[in-house]
């Protein structure tokens, strides 16, 4: 573990470390001023145990998610029983209860050596944060946003240790640190807080003005991310995948027997809150069969720009690349590697949705793994696989196809689309306010919205899928992990097309409405909060006792990323967005937004 | 498996309570372990002789891991097989469980306020001797930092001499959430008994809260500095509108007993000193106050262990966790950190309280409530030097005159010697000042605070600011509106709340320290104080007195009469106390020690930590959480001489 050297040791071999930022700005001077709130995104945060069956005995208040995983090599088919919700109603199934860890310990970190917000705490801490001025609103990830004030009142709760704690440190309004999935979360909190009291948090139309100094949203996946569609589609996401790379063997193939794949699907599947981050905006911002933003992403380009001596010649060479090769990435799921770069019209499609399902497979065989692809036959899957290409706004008739439970789940509390008139009253309905596309910013025109991440690792945007060979128990669909380009560039890799971005969420969306939807006086923003993009451009550690790396873009371990850390604490000791600096950006977010034809 | 985990503790607590009974043992116990070494290696050159010698070595090298191999994985197989393979031996069903099936579910969100020492304290800012410590328990927990680097424990642990707020450069903190009391170190439960059955009943994090606050500092500082106790207030109306507007039951411990109490008058004073929750606040929020082990009117093992580091809270810590101040000097530098912090202050603050009553009766008669009386016990004399004084009749007494030698304690001797490191006000004191002392002989309760004042004047002068220890004679006078009176349950009265219901439950049937019988200690040198009990007095067999030490009924740290005094009497009824006449109940468990090694700390346990996991307590607060009044669970309940003793004192109500 590189973690685990101890300071001598590194610097032995590396030669001396820069000083952490909160060492830095003591010696500037800075001090704790307005107090913090960090919101966790979604996986990082822990869970633990207060009521389960028979198998789980001794777990009381012990985490199942998070911490060492002990449990999940130990007894693993319990442990998929407790972490899964309800199916129908998406809450706890009756007799277990899972809730959130509170305090700074929910994540501050993820697995024992692995860090989230440790390092951000730890940096704090030394400018004179302390518990009384730092707040973890941890929440149950996998419920969606409003069942989390149903059943556990989180809402109420951000909201008055909010209040108590600009109560209680002179009125200097908070400052909101919100990662990932957390971006959403806090947004559906802010409308939340004003809405009147049945369904929102009765604060009245000026809390957040009140109340907020700063929103900096680290990686916030506000169009939602492409992941979570392989995700649900084929449980393949990397999501997933993440936490098998945290803890290796967590949630190896051979944990669970053949089924792990099934397992995991059918418990990720109850998690609403995965369906938040569902590509949202449809075709207007992910692009259509033959259009997308980035379409002339090449992902050499922007080492080609540092080598300044060959730049006339890299211009018209990339120019040629992009003639050449335009990425469709439009289609973000196309059924074979010829389908994905075809032209539009030479497609055939035979539409799916109301093609007959057929008769269950293997209802009988497969019955501890059920998930809602057994009720579905041969026809429906072969009426999926035919349609062969599904862009950002088919997505979702294809997800409503193949899970119709989930997502009939999902769309109570979720929607996907832009608003053409967002004063019609039935945008006040919770399950708009998650979505920037169709709600309003309040009225908090000194409010700050930072949007903070990394740039530079390719990241998933569109795949390439084929049918699976074996029908018995398994998913029907798969990553083509065969399909890959020739030449070395190319943005195809094992059955995915990537783009910029930060391993995770595409620059698209996580910049697009600081850098445009937002930026201004728009109707998405009426009072003209300031926008402000801080990119971060990652290098990867230049050897393994630097451990994760200080200087890193990726989705989680950015959250170690010295200049974003010291940019945070600049903010909560009182400087604007100005004083930082204003926008930093790194990425064609601002040439991507524009061709991105949004009312505003 | 729960029976793994609970033999598992019972393992670990054992030999703790086998040393927190015999403390003084301690050092016999090594001079068995170095024989013992001693016999072994005898052994060992016994079979040397026999064979050849380098054989021998490679022989026996390999024979002891070997042994050491087999052994512990034997241990761990046994430790495995065992509770399977006592078919006799079963778990009684736990009140959570049990209460459950009869259709209790929650109802009252829980608020749990911890006592002294058991709260967890974690580090946010320290000296470099403390580095890679960031965030972790240096109080509490498994202490395993403590072993590496005492000194620099203590050094973070004590508070600044003169504002009692943290020293310079330091900042060390409470834990905060259900973890930092649950366990006190790992296996030694607290709260984790009490927090596992509300949870079988439906409790969960959002309507149940842990109230933590850093003991160490006296209680409006934990406001001034930390705002606990405006976060306990927001976290109550919290609590009470995210529950359906159900009123919170609020279970303290030991001292969170009278924190509360201040908490309860802090919350409706006006917003410059109090909370400004105005008048009705506590009669919103509050269903009932259900505390455990109260120290209402403090306990005298504070003042011995002010005033030589010696109470038995301290060897219990000591004997949980050996070594945490079992070394050479460590008794002298446990008192400086006592002395610096505020901790030590919160203790003489009970004990005071329990010197403001207990001198109502000396003065009276020396007969006090004795309990399995054969001779009457001089109990108000709280500090006694030699047995002899202890059993003369007050006239013959030499009066007492500490103000008198308040003037010559000004030559300082040892100072210089001692050096800064260990410094405690002991070395301010001359050792003339030191024989006086001990000549003056026995201290009551009021003048045990003098002694103190004199012995420790900068720490008395901190403590006088922030507590109050006498009787109050007027409640309506406006002196008793400062917050130093507020946690002193004889100088204030209980808020407007007629509808509150107050509990004082508490163990009886355990000796429990009442007074001391001090002497000199012998050596000069300057790390040594001057005062030790004298253990060597001993009553008859069946007396009170043994070890130096005078006892009476109690739960082994809260004699019975801190414990239920105020309920018994001082607030029964309407009282000047008590002048809306809430209603009190007093619920007394009569100790019964763990009948087999298999049930650990016991589920009879009077003790006052060890009451935590009483099945008959947990299950009262269960049922009160879940809606149940005073009356629905069985008004009194009374083991001890609780009233009688009450009826003797003479407090104007």
């Amino acid at each position: 573990m590189p973690a685990s050297f101890p300071q001598y040791v590194t610097e032995a071999i590396t030669g001396p470390m820069p000083d952490p930022p909160g060492v830095k700005l003591r010696k500037e001077g800075l001090k704790a001023k307005h107090p913090v709130v960090f919101v966790p995104g979604i996986v990082t945060g822990g869970l633990e145990l207060w009521e389960g069956h028979q198998c789980a005995d001794g777990l009381f208040r012990k985490r199942l998610w998070g911490g060492a995983f002990g449990e999940v090599y130990r007894r693993p088919l319990c442990w998929v029983e407790h972490m899964s919700l309800d199916n129908e109603t998406g809450l706890d199934p009756p007799g277990i209860r899972v809730r959130p860890v509170c305090g700074l310990v929910a994540a501050d970190y993820f697995a024992p050596g692995y860090f989230v917000w440790a390092v951000l705490i730890a940096n704090l801490a030394r400018i004179g944060y302390e518990e009384k001025t730092m707040y973890m609103a941890s929440y149950d990830w996998r419920l969606s946003f409003q069942n989390t004030e149903v059943r556990d009142q989180t809402l109420s709760r951000i909201k008055s240790n909010i209040e108590l704690m600009v109560a209680t440190n002179g009125g200097n309004k908070a400052v909101i640190i919100p990662h990932s999935m957390g971006a959403l979360y806090f947004l559906h909190f802010m409308k939340w807080v004003e809405a009147p009291a049945p369904m929102g948090g009765g604060g009245g139309p000026d809390w957040c003005a009140k109340h907020i100094k700063a929103v900096m949203n680290i990686g916030g996946p506000f169009l939602g991310v492409p992941k979570a569609v392989s995700g649900l589609f084929s449980a393949e996401a990397k999501d997933i995948a993440v936490a098998r790379a945290i803890a290796p063997g967590v949630l190896d193939k051979d944990l669970f027997g053949f089924q792990t794949m099934q397992h995991i699907m059918r418990m990720s599947r109850t998690w609403d809150s995965t369906m938040s981050m569902i590509p949202k905006g449809g075709a207007t911002i992910w692009g259509d069969l033959d259009w997308s933003p980035e379409e002339e992403y090449v992902p050499s380009k922007r080492k080609q720009k540092n080598a300044d001596t060959q730049k006339a010649s890299q211009d018209g060479l990339e120019s040629n690349i992009s003639q050449i090769k335009r990425t469709n990435y439009g289609r973000i799921i196309s059924f074979g590697k010829d389908v994905a770069e075809a032209l539009s019209s030479d497609i055939e499609r035979i539409d799916f949705r109301d093609a007959v399902k057929g008769q269950s497979v293997a209802n009988t065989s497969c019955r501890d793994v059920w998930t809602e692809y057994h009720d579905m036959g041969f026809g429906g899957i072969k009426a999926v696989a035919e349609y062969k290409v599904y862009t950002a706004g088919s997505i979702l008739d294809l997800l409503h196809f193949v899970a119709p439970k989930m997502m009939e789940r999902g769309s109570a509390h979720f929607s996907y689309g832009i608003a053409d008139d967002l004063d019609n009253p039935k945008y006040q309905h919770y399950k708009y306010w998650s979505n920037p596309l169709e709600t309003k910013l309040p009225n908090a025109p000194e409010m700050e919205i930072f949007s903070l991440y990394g740039v530079g690792i390719p990241t998933e945007r569109s795949y390439v899928y084929k049918l699976s060979p074996s029908a018995e128990c398994a998913i029907p669909f798969q990553i083509d992990s065969s399909a890959d380009e020739q030449y070395e560039d190319s943005c195809l890799k094992g059955g995915v097309y990537t783009v910029d971005g930060d391993e995770t969420v595409p620059v698209l969306s996580s910049g697009f409405m600081c850098a445009k939807g937002w930026r201004g006086k728009t109707r998405f923003n009426p009072s003209g909060s300031q926008m402000f993009i801080r990119e971060y451009d990652h290098s990867p550690p230049t050897n393994l006792l630097e451990g994760r790396g200080t200087q890193s873009g990726a989705h989680v371990d950015i959250m170690g990323n010295f200049a974003l850390i010291e940019d945070i604490m600049r903010v909560a000791a009182g400087a604007t967005g100005e004083e930082l600096g204003g926008d930093q950006v790194y990425s064609d977010i601002f040439k991507w937004s524009e061709k991105i034809h949004l009312q505003l | 498996m729960a029976s793994i985990l609970r033999f598992r503790k019972l393992c670990y607590v054992e030999p703790v309570k086998f040393q927190f009974f015999q403390p003084q043992n301690f050092d016999k116990k090594e001079e068995t372990v170095a024989t013992g070494a001693k016999t072994s290696l005898e052994n060992n050159e016994k079979r040397n002789k026999r064979q050849p010698k380098e054989r021998s070595c490679v022989n026996s090298c390999c024979c002891v891991i070997g042994y050491m191999c087999t052994t512990w994985w034997l241990l761990l197989v046994l430790y495995h097989c065992l509770p399977a393979a006592f078919p006799g031996f079963q778990v009684p069903e736990s009140p959570g469980t049990r209460l459950k099936r009869e259709g209790l579910t929650a109802l009252h969100p829980v608020v749990l306020v911890p006592g002294i020492v058991t709260g967890g304290l974690e580090l946010w800012e320290g000296k470099p001797c403390a580095e890679g410590l960031f965030r972790k328990r240096l109080w509490g927990g498994s202490f395993t930092e403590v072993l590496k680097r005492p000194l620099c424990l203590l050094e973070h642990l004590a508070l600044h001499n003169e504002t009692g707020l943290d020293p310079p450069g330091i900042r060390l903190r409470a834990v905060s959430g259900l973890v930092a009391a649950d366990y006190f170190a790992p296996g030694y439960f607290v709260w984790a008994v009490l927090i596992e059955n509300l949870a079988k009943i439906g409790y969960e994090g959002k309507n149940m809260h842990m109230a933590a606050y850093d003991w160490r500092l006296s209680f409006q500082n934990t406001e001034i500095r930390d705002q606990t106790l405006s976060r306990l207030k927001s976290q109550i109306e919290l609590m009470y509108v995210t529950n359906g507007y159900k009123k919170v039951v609020v279970v303290p411990h030991s001292m969170g007993v009278i924190y509360f109490l201040h908490f309860l008058k802090w919350v409706e004073t006006p917003p410059p000193m109090g909370g400004g929750g105005g008048p009705g606040w506590c009669a919103k929020h509050i269903k009932s106050i259900m505390n455990i082990g109260p120290v209402f009117l403090g306990v005298p093992k504070a003042v011995s262990n002010l005033f030589s580091a010696e109470a038995k809270d301290m060897a219990s810590i000591r004997a949980m966790d050996p070594g945490v101040s079992g070394f050479r000097d460590s008794q002298t530098s446990s008192l400086g950190a006592c002395h610096a912090e505020g901790y030590a202050c919160d203790l003489s603050k009970k004990r005071y309280l329990q010197a403001s009553a207990g001198d109502k009766d000396t003065n009276g008669s020396d007969v006090k409530m004795d309990f399995h009386v054969k001779e009457s016990n001089k109990y108000g004399r709280i500090i006694s030097f030699g047995k002899e004084t202890l059993q003369l009749p007050s006239s013959q007494l030499p009066s007492v005159d500490t103000k008198e030698f308040l003037g010559t304690r000004t030559n300082r001797n040892t100072n210089s010697s001692c050096g800064g490191e260990v410094w405690t006000e002991y070395d301010e004191m001359c050792r003339e000042t030191i024989r006086k002392i001990a000549e003056n002989k026995p201290y009551t309760a009021r003048t045990a605070l003098d002694l103190l004042r004199f012995v420790a004047p900068k720490m008395m002068q901190r403590v006088d600011s922030h507590l109050s220890y006498g009787i109050a004679d007027n409640l309506d006078d406006p002196k008793y509106a400062r917050y130093k009176h507020w946690s002193n349950p004889l100088e204030t009265k209980l808020p407007d709340a007629p509808d509150i219901e107050i509990y004082c439950s508490y163990g009886v049937g355990i000796p429990t320290e009442r007074s001391y019988v001090y002497k000199l200690s012998p050596n000069d040198r300057c790390r040594s104080i001057p005062f030790r009990i004298d253990s060597s007095v001993d009553g008859d067999e069946d007396s009170c007195l043994s070890g130096g030490v005078h006892l009476t009924d109690g739960d082994e740290t809260v004699p019975v009469i801190s414990a239920g005094f105020m309920c018994a009497k001082g607030w029964r009824g309407r009282t000047r106390f008590n002048p809306s006449g809430i209603a009190t109940f007093i619920r007394e468990y009569r100790h019964k020690p763990p009948a087999s090694l298999l049930e650990g700390r016991g589920l009879q346990s009077g003790a006052h930590v060890d009451i935590m996991g009483n099945f008959a307590l947990i299950e009262d607060v269960l049922r009160v959480a879940a809606g149940a009044t005073g009356a629905e669970i069985g008004g009194d309940r009374v083991h001890s001489d609780i009233f009688r003793m009450s009826d003797r004192i003479n407090l104007r109500l």
